[in-house]
């Protein structure tokens, strides 16, 4: 309660957001990005796989095998960013009871959750073919695991809770101990990595980044990034309406058939 | 003592889940008087003396304790309320009189006056139970037991959901009669009860004014 | 009788202390829960000395961290059903202040037996007698680490369907860290790293980082539960 009185000032300039983060406004701006963002996605998307797939000459070492990396590394860092994007919203509809903030970190999560899934899966197949196994306790890969059982942690203590408002502000919490958590995780896991397997050759010790590797990885990052954001976009959306149900505006567009 | 009422809420609303309960919500209360908060089981009456607690979190409003907002005192104002609700709040391990004792400790700050929990214990008919873990007692004796708690802390304002429940006829009375003491003394009441109760000079509140007509 | 902080925080740690001790079986289940998984070790990977020892700093790290995760459900969820931890937010005092009283007197009751216990349980599991004080420490440093950051899972999940579950798939990623330090430093102790004192310090960091951090946010989500 009176915790948060310090920031008065700063609700004011809030409230001005409010006016454009009420939910139906969002709703139609959004509706006409979407079709925009979802275009870059798909020719960022064609682009970097042709760059990564047949424009990137094959590496010294790994041969073909490396180009999984085009995938993987994108996705590695999305999944932090939309973890940062996830606990940022989520502070923000719980600090300011801004419901938009709280829907928008809701839609966050999955997306989140499948970037750090598709990175696993992709840095398991790239160490097939390096180290043989299907698995390796190499130190990203576990900071990744972790983070995907706080993807999933996430998404479950929304899904068990009925209330809408307490399932937002509950998850908030949980997302706000999440990021302050992740640098004291990465730090441990890396030691621990280091402790175990001082002189071995991880993933993450490439050992130089070509021209020829940097531009396609840039172009996928990208495409994933509008990928994000368009896919953050379509789902917000459906959850204004969700949410938004009982309200005049939600009920014309049903009934007109959208 | 601010001319708009000791304890003053202007167009609170609240709300359960995304649906709003209710709007525009105003009332003032000062010294000596009660409300009594009326309306059918489901319109947000207990919501709303949470929301006025400081337990629940209204979407928007404003209520002020002698004159500042209750957000602001956040500590100050919950040292002057005294809320019973639905659950008793009693720990079934502890025995009546440990129960009391801690409360007195955990919930009077500094150099509040404090009545002996013997004579609340008295006041409540509860002396006999004193030693006996509160789990053993029944449904009416722990009521009186959570009521026994206003008499310890001493609060202006008093804010209580269904008081009576479970209270037989002579407990009943007993607490009226221990509430319109409190009145007299010059403290406040809010007071959500479906069952009759008989406090002269309580007026009554129809939270149905304020909710709005839903299909 | 009453008056200032330190006297509240006091009650209410008292309080809870009595209140856990009459409900015996509660504490005792992660015990019991402690010691069966450390005795079920030997008897699944062989009584082969030099394989025990290898992993009993692990062994009895995990061991340790599932127990507290059992006992997280009963740190808030009794008040919660019988209505005085709503009470204890119409506290005049902080209630992150309170709050820290609660989990102090929890882990008195569940970590410290733990702690003070696991030298008999490493005997099992064939910890040399050198790593034993390193491992009393590093659980005594740890368990209030694991009580402290558990309590917010555990005051986010209150009157949730499933809530157990639920509590241990939120605490795990939480938990890394802190079984990272401590099994190292056990192990370091056994003669198989560098020395542990690096290990325990970064654990005393930790939960000193922990104990300004935890109970304002168990708070907050205390406050959330009960909305």
């Amino acid at each position: 309660m009176g915790e948060f009185s310090g920031f008065a000032s700063v609700t004011r300039l809030i409230k001005f957001t409010h006016k454009y983060g009420a939910p139906k406004r969002f709703y139609l701006l959004a509706g006409r990005l979407v079709p925009w963002l979802a275009a870059l996605t798909v020719i960022l998307m064609l682009a970097g796989l042709y760059l990564g797939l047949y424009w990137a000459p094959p590496d010294y070492q790994q041969g073909d095998a490396y180009r999984i990396m085009f995938v993987h590394v994108p996705n590695a860092w999305m999944s932090m960013m939309a973890y940062m994007a996830l606990a940022i919203f989520a502070a923000i509809g719980y600090i300011w009871n801004v419901r938009l903030a709280d829907m928008l970190a809701k839609a966050t999560a999955p997306l989140g959750a499948s970037f750090t899934l598709t990175a696993l899966v992709t840095g398991s197949l790239w160490g097939k073919p390096m180290w043989g196994t299907w698995w390796v306790w190499d130190a990203r890969l576990t900071s990744e695991l972790i983070l995907f059982f706080l993807y999933v942690g996430y998404m479950a203590l929304q899904a068990s809770i009925d209330d809408p408002r307490r399932a937002a502000h509950a998850s908030a919490i949980l997302a706000i101990v999440g990021v302050v958590n992740i640098p004291i995780i990465h730090y441990s896991v890396y030691w621990w990595h280091t402790l175990h397997q001082p002189a071995s050759l991880t993933l993450t010790n490439q050992p130089k980044i070509y021209m020829t590797m940097l531009v396609p990885l840039i172009v996928m990052s990208m495409a994933f990034m509008f990928f994000y954001l368009t896919m953050l976009l379509v789902r917000t959306r459906s959850e204004i309406l969700v949410r938004e149900q009982h309200t005049d505006w939600v009920r014309k567009l049903i009934k007109a058939g959208r | 003592m601010s001319p708009r009422g000791l304890f003053s809420v202007r167009a609170l609303s609240c709300a359960r889940g995304d649906k709003t309960l209710f709007a525009g919500l105003s009332f003032q209360l000062n010294a000596g008087e009660a409300l009594h908060v009326r309306g059918p089981n489901g319109l947000g009456k207990t919501t709303l003396l949470r929301a006025l607690c400081g337990l629940s979190r209204p979407i928007r409003g404003d209520i002020r304790w002698r004159g500042e907002r209750v957000s602001d005192l956040a500590e100050e104002f919950t040292a002057e309320v005294a809320y019973v609700g639905h659950l008793n709040g009693i720990q079934g391990e502890l025995t009546v009189l440990e129960n009391l004792q801690t409360a007195a400790r955990v919930f009077v700050r500094g150099k509040e006056r404090m009545a002996d929990v013997e004579t609340a214990l008295a006041r409540v008919g509860l002396v006999a139970s004193a030693d006996r873990p509160a789990r053993h007692l029944s449904q009416g004796q722990k009521r009186r037991l959570a009521l026994a708690r206003l008499l310890i802390l001493r609060r202006p304002l008093w804010i209580l959901d269904e008081p009576f429940t479970a209270l037989d006829a002579a407990s009943v009375e007993g607490l009226s009669s221990i509430i319109g003491e409190h009145m007299s003394a010059g403290g406040l009441a809010l007071i959500v009860s479906h069952q009759a109760f008989d406090l002269p000079g309580i007026r009554d509140f129809e939270l149905a004014r304020f909710c709005k007509a839903r299909t | 009788m009453s008056g200032g902080l330190f006297y509240a925080m006091r009650a209410v740690f008292m309080r809870d202390l009595l209140v856990f001790w009459r409900r015996s079986t509660e504490v005792m289940t992660s015990l019991v829960f402690f010691v069966m998984v450390t005795t079920l070790f030997p008897l699944a990977v062989g009584p082969e000395r030099h394989e025990l020892m290898l992993i009993a700093p692990g062994v009895l790290w995990v061991a340790a961290l599932l127990a507290t995760t059992l006992s997280l459900n009963h740190l808030f969820a009794s008040d919660y059903q019988d209505g005085s931890l709503e009470q204890l937010l119409m506290s005049p005092y902080p209630l992150s202040a309170l709050v820290a009283a609660k989990i102090a007197a929890h882990w008195v009751l569940t970590g410290l037996p733990l702690a003070l216990l696991s030298p008999l349980l490493a005997v099992q599991l064939a910890l040399p007698t050198k790593a034993m004080g390193t491992l009393v420490l590093s659980l005594l440093l740890g368990t209030p680490i694991l009580s402290l950051i558990g309590a917010v899972p555990a005051a986010l999940t209150l009157g949730v369907r499933g809530g157990g579950v639920l509590v241990s798939l939120l605490v795990l990623p939480l938990y890394t860290p802190v079984l990272i330090f401590g099994a190292e430093a056990v192990a370091a102790a056994a003669g198989q790293g560098f020395a542990s004192v690096a290990h325990l310090s970064l654990l005393g960091a930790f939960l000193a980082l922990t104990l300004s951090f935890a109970p304002w946010a168990s708070s907050a989500a205390l406050r959330v539960s009960l909305d």
